[in-house]
């Protein structure tokens, strides 16, 4: 199967040589054809899901719980100012 | 040549809770990424669960539109690298939303196609700044994960005109069923026009379209769509196409102007979120659900027009909200057997009377008295005004001795002897007018 390295690369927000680049479709493609065996299952009489839990309706009532606090939820980054994130510029 | 115009509104839910975690909804003005908890902020291992009332909410939605609600529907995962939302994608709904094919009619007599109503979060707010001398964007993560609502609709306008009242329309039915404050203003409500333009002759969709952003008022809708008429306009009379792009409004350039030029076509990679399991509805939720719609802005005015027998113009602008519609209500079973509906809906109208001020009790009052007022003409009050004065002499006397609050007593004795409550403003005049 054929695949576009730099796109997916992209998607992933990945920087790679050219070099990576070869041998992560070699690899790609590899996982893709193993995978692709499934396709050789007979799934006529199976019901189409797209998951495996079985569960449905899971949800919760609209109330309000503690949030963080701006130290905490800060905590795990050194870019920031003023009680906000830093990232470089977007846009 | 004809616009072709389609319309993604966003709006906003007012749940107390985020849509997929306890943090609360009520960010606005509050201290940076204080309302954030492992879910909003994206954490390793954070679960999600879907707000119940959110979902409710845009179901209901969905039913003022006219959709069909499907009994089953997802949540999808909608992948994208950008720093407004730190899980990497946004939770959405791609092929299976909770509303579907619904429509709205204009004033314009037109009906719009509503193609589907979904449920998502919304993103953090990004600030971009200079801090010492290096440009970086600065984030905010307390909007992150408030439910959000998308109608997208047919590209079914082709004028700014009708989306400015399918807009007010789509407020007015939020407000209506209480989900949302729909304020333009204050980013509760967001629309993103994609507009076009169909060569005459041409048929099917143009081969590109323009997207505009940032368009935060009414005013600036029907702006920017009517710019961008125009500027697509020429460039076709010039045999070339307009660019496939984002757009964006500039208030003080009075323009739009380019913000990104799409240069390939967004993969988004949606697939169904792993974490939340699916919704199902039965048919009697469903209908239980329906039926806690309340009266909404079309059925109002059709029951006011019978009811109250009054005109479609006096309806509309009687039903604009429902502060407005309650308060008339009020005022016409006050006033029953007193004044009749039609002159209820003058005063309101036309005096632009401040419904937060005067009660609606008090209103009927008044008008009842300024209806009687009329009934006295202005020779019967002037021969009154002669009377007074002449049977009580010390009146102009005083007044000429420069005693102004003779007037006062002058007003009293007039009132006295007509036996009715008389505009005091015109009364005064007169007496005044005798004395001298």
């Amino acid at each position: 199967m054929k695949i576009n390295i730099k796109h997916i690369a992209k998607l992933a927000n990945l920087h790679i040589s050219d070099e990576e680049g070869k041998k992560f479709e070699k690899q790609l493609s590899e996982i893709l054809n193993y995978v692709n065996q499934l396709n050789s299952v007979d799934t006529k009489n199976v019901e189409i899901t797209s998951q495996i839990t079985d569960l449905e309706n899971v949800t919760r009532e609209d109330k309000t719980s503690p949030s963080l606090s701006q130290e905490e939820a800060l905590s795990n980054t050194k870019s920031k100012h003023n009680g906000l994130f830093k990232v470089k510029k977007v846009l | 040549m004809k616009a072709v115009i389609g319309l993604e509104v966003h709006i906003e839910l007012k749940t107390k809770s985020k849509m997929f975690c306890g943090c609360s909804a009520d960010y606005f003005g509050q201290k940076p990424n204080t309302h954030t908890c492992p879910v909003c902020l994206g954490l390793p291992g954070a679960l999600p669960v879907p707000n119940k009332k959110a979902i409710e909410w845009c179901s209901m939605l969905g039913m003022a539109l006219n959709c069909d609600i499907p009994l089953f529907s997802k949540f999808d995962r909608k992948n994208y690298f950008y720093p407004d939302l730190a899980k990497g994608y946004q939770i959405s709904q791609y092929d299976e939303p909770f509303c579907l094919k619904g429509s709205i009619n204009l004033e314009s007599g037109k009906t719009i196609g509503i193609t589907r109503v979904h449920m998502e979060e919304d993103t953090g707010k990004l600030i971009h700044q200079a801090i010492d001398g290096q440009d970086v964007t600065l984030i905010d993560f307390n909007r992150s994960g408030v439910p959000l609502v998308e109608i997208v609709t047919e590209p079914d306008f082709d004028n700014a005109k009708d989306v400015v009242d399918y807009l007010k329309k789509l407020q007015q039915i939020a407000r209506y069923l209480d989900i949302s404050n729909a304020d333009m203003e204050k980013g509760d409500m967001r629309l993103e026009p994609n507009i076009s333009i169909r060569k005459a002759g041409e048929a099917g969709l143009p081969n590109y379209k323009v997207e505009v952003k940032n368009i935060n008022s009414f005013k600036f809708v029907e702006k920017s769509i009517n710019y961008e008429i125009d500027r697509q306009t020429k460039i076709l009379n010039e045999d070339k196409t307009p660019i496939q792009e984002t757009r964006g409004w500039d208030e003080n350039k009075q323009k739009t102007v380019t913000q990104r030029v799409k240069e390939e076509a967004s993969d988004y990679r949606y697939f169904p979120e792993p974490d939340i399991p699916p919704i199902r509805w039965t048919k009697s939720e469903i209908d239980k659900l329906r039926s806690t719609l309340p009266e909404l802005p079309q059925e109002k005015i059709s029951r006011f027009q019978k009811q109250y027998n009054l005109s479609l113009y006096d309806t509309t602008i009687l039903t604009e909200d429902l502060t407005t519609s309650e308060y008339f209500e009020t005022a016409a079973t006050a006033g029953a057997r007193k004044i009749s509906p039609k002159q209820i809906a003058n005063v309101m109208i036309n005096k632009k009377i401040n419904i937060d001020e005067i009660l609606p009790a008090k209103l009927i009052e008044e008008v009842t008295i300024s209806s009687k007022k009329i009934n006295i003409s202005e020779e019967e009050l002037l021969e009154a005004v002669r009377k007074i004065l002449k049977t009580n002499p010390k009146i102009a006397q005083d007044y000429k001795k420069g005693k102004d609050s003779v007037v006062q007593f002058a007003i009293g004795q007039v009132m006295y002897i007509m036996k009715k409550k008389i505009d005091t403003e015109i009364l005064r005049k007169l007496i005044i007018e005798e004395l001298k």
